[in-house]
């Protein structure tokens, strides 16, 4: 049976529709830029979106509005707000929303749905996305009324960037939108009975970490990506300076702390440095910070765990204890409970092991040679670093590309950002130009391997489009490299799937063609060359390096 | 080892899919569930029955939390809570057989709702142990359908 949507509105003398309410909360939260792709059944949004100054950026592929909403949002600290419409447009976005979850980023996704008295029938462009993305958002809603929508923004806004931040749905249906609403009132709070995130870590936790580290001979912190969003940078680098105890980070910690400080290590994981790795196994005290425990990072925790005391600080009580078993748990803003233990702790670390510490760096030093026939991509990572300003935003896609970039790149005052969770090609070029937009007055770098770049490259329209100067290294190794290095070690070589010779395009002609400078790199000495040349120019550029696909990742 | 979590959560659409897809995402074994509002209208009550150790009950719990629209989460002590669960047996009993049914009803304080030429239908309240027992005591009968609730409980005492 058809039910014929009611007429209930007829009468009521409104003051604004769904969709003004929807720009005018968007206004509120001082939101500048929207990233987004519409369609038939998010119009009337996009209509009241004429008249207001938010910027609306027009992206190429609707995953991209994820994560250039990711790169802004990461890059200045605000939630990241993306819209598309209802049906492919949805479900298009769908990695970008999984990539912002399994990295914590606070985005708020607004979708057109199809009218609500249509749902469940399976017409034309309806898909169940709250359903769909139940798993990896941090929260969702499907909008039955107008009225609603005040508070429903507010609470999205609050849950996105608060406790452990992550993205918030908000799907709209088009009759919602278009509906009339005779008063309403943007809320000043948030109030949600069962959501009141924890800041302040238990003082007794507190005080017992205090005493673990004081009874510690070999301790180490770990800080993951926690660290990082709960802007605790300064923090972790007076704890670590005042305790003596040495460093190392995930790959969403990487920054955490200044490279070049002696303290640091490096990345632990998979793909991490020995000299971090090492330290790690050895420890008999470790202090993971906002770090999740990832199988990358830390491929056998139990084994950690069996030799070291771990103390474990988080905003999300659920990572304490799931993936590997902890002493002294602190839940709370990694920020204040850093604040809190550098004020009671003194740098009891003994000399042995800090001379230790510093004999694996030594020892394990960056690898690879400058070469006249390929661009070392490490070698030229290092260069490129030096050559970057001291508040640089590096974004590194996902790949061996990745690897070179995260071990190689020295984070100063600046940024290293990647998809770390979910692993998703094809990030850096979008998240770059979030970032950029986020900080016009940064250096922003991304760098992609050439399967991850072909993944993005549409995004090029975009940046022409919106002007963004954005600086982009391609390693053409002419393959897929990493799963190519896999291949090699444990499927005895038998490439499948993984070479991209023979049809790619000539990147440089790729990006004339869209108006953006380019040029070609053979060697490690044309790249350095070119890319000070690069990073002087304003305006976006592509310098295609000629990577040799045997180079291995770390 | 079987844990029973109650829970209280916003009585809102989505909550049943979200907790249900929670336990099944994170494979999590889920004996029974059963929700009902509360004294409040605007909250509902669910009882969780789970199955697993403490490091699996734990993650339960956090998880649980987790989700915005969960309001509380206890995780009941054992010998500390009332706990009764509903079932329905038919049971296919011929004539011959009725009296020994019946008998067994009056026993076990099932109430008899439903009778016809071939069946025999028991309302059961009682324990998880108790309605087993009934179960065991039905079972050379033969069962034509078995219909049972999850448990609901409630702490024991003023709190
Ligand atoms: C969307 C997506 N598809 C597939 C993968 C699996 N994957 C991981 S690394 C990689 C190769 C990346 O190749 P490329 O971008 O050329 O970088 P390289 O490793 O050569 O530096 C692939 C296919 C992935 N991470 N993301």
């Amino acid at each position: 049976m058809f039910v014929y949507p009611k007429k209930q509105h007829k009468g009521v003398f409104a003051v604004a529709t769904g969709a003004e309410i929807m720009v005018k909360c968007l206004e509120k939260e001082n939101v500048r830029r929207i990233f987004g792709y519409p369609g038939a059944a998010i119009c009337p949004f996009y209509d009241c979106l004429s008249a207001s100054a938010i910027k609306h950026i027009l992206v190429r592929e609707e995953q991209n509005a994820a994560h250039m909403a990711s790169g802004y949002a990461r890059s200045c600290g605000k939630v990241g707000v993306c819209v598309v419409t209802s049906g492919p447009g949805a479900t298009n976005l769908i990695t970008g929303i999984a990539t912002a979850y399994m990295d914590s980023i606070p985005l708020v996704v607004i979708t057109g749905q199809v009218n609500s008295w249509l749902l469940g029938r399976d017409v034309f462009q309806e898909a169940d996305i709250t359903g769909a993305c139940e798993s990896f958002t941090k929260h969702s809603y499907l909008v039955k009324d107008a009225a609603d929508l005040p508070r429903i923004f507010k609470e999205a806004f609050h849950i996105a960037s608060t406790g452990r931040p992550g993205p918030v749905l908000i799907d709209v249906p088009t009759d919602v939108q278009n509906q009339p609403v005779a008063t309403w009132q943007y809320p000043e709070k948030a109030n949600i009975r069962g959501y009141k995130p924890r800041t302040q870590g238990h003082a007794l936790q507190v005080k017992k970490a205090l005493a673990a580290i004081a009874e510690a001979e070999r301790p180490i912190i770990c800080c993951g990506g926690g660290v990082v969003l709960a802007n605790a940078r300064d923090e972790m680098t007076a704890f670590a300076k005042k305790s003596g105890i040495p460093v190392c980070a995930t790959m969403m910690g990487i920054g955490v702390i200044p490279m070049d400080s002696d303290l640091y290590l490096g990345m632990i994981g998979m793909h991490g440095r020995e000299s971090a790795n090492l330290t790690m196994q050895q420890a008999d005290l470790v202090l993971l910070c906002g770090a999740r425990v990832g199988d990358r990072a830390v491929s056998a925790p139990q084994q950690i765990a069996e030799k070291a005391r771990i103390i474990h600080i988080d905003v999300d009580p659920a990572e304490i204890g799931k993936n590997m078993p902890v002493d002294i748990p602190i839940v709370g803003d990694v920020r204040q409970v850093l604040k809190s233990l550098t004020e009671g702790v003194t740098d009891t670390v003994p000399e042995a092991w800090k001379q230790k510490v510093l004999d694996y760096k030594n020892q394990f030093p960056p690898r690879g040679e400058p070469r006249e026939d390929f661009v070392e991509p490490r070698v030229f990572i290092r260069d490129l670093s030096a050559m970057m300003e001291d508040n640089a935003i590096l974004v590194a896609d996902v790949g061996q590309n990745q690897i070179w970039a995260a071990r190689n790149f020295n984070v100063k005052e600046g940024r290293f950002l990647t998809s770390g969770g979910l692993g998703t090609m094809g990030y850096a070029i979008p998240a770059a130009v979030g970032a950029k937009m986020a900080k016009p007055h940064r250096q922003v770098v991304a760098v992609c391997g050439d399967g991850s770049f072909q993944m993005a490259m549409c995004e090029l329209g975009t940046l022409v489009q919106t002007g963004t100067d954005i600086k982009i290294i391609i390693m053409q190794n002419g393959t897929l490299g990493m799963v190519k290095e896999f291949q090699d070690k444990l499927y005895k070589g038998r490439y499948i799937g993984t070479i991209l010779k023979g049809g790619e395009p000539d990147f440089v002609k790729l990006a004339e063609s869209y108006g953006i400078r380019a040029s070609f790199a053979k060697n490690n000495a044309a790249a350095k060359e070119q890319a000070a040349q690069m990073l002087q120019q304003d305006g976006p550029y592509i310098l295609v390096c000629r990577v040799d696909p045997a180079t291995p990742s770390i | 080892m079987k844990h029973t979590l109650s829970v209280l959560v916003e009585n809102q659409p989505g909550i049943l899919s979200k907790v249900a897809g929670l336990f099944s995402r994170r494979g999590f074994n889920i004996d029974s569930l059963a929700v009902g509002v509360t004294e409040d209208p605007t909250v509902s009550r669910m009882t969780i029955v789970v199955d697993g150790d403490e490091h699996m009950v734990e993650q339960v719990e956090k998880q649980l939390n987790k989700l915005i629209q969960v309001i509380k989460v206890r995780v009941l002590e054992p010998g500390r809570f009332i706990s009764r669960e509903l079932s329905l047996v038919k049971v296919s009993c011929r004539t011959g057989d009725r009296g020994d049914v019946m008998k067994i009803a009056e026993l076990m304080q099932a109430r008899i709702v439903d009778v016809t030429t071939s069946t025999l239908t028991l309302q059961f309240c009682d324990t998880d142990e108790r309605t087993e027992t009934l179960l065991d005591l039905l079972r050379p009968y033969g069962f034509k359908e078995v219909v049972r609730a999850g448990a609901i409980a409630v702490e024991k005492g003023c709190h």
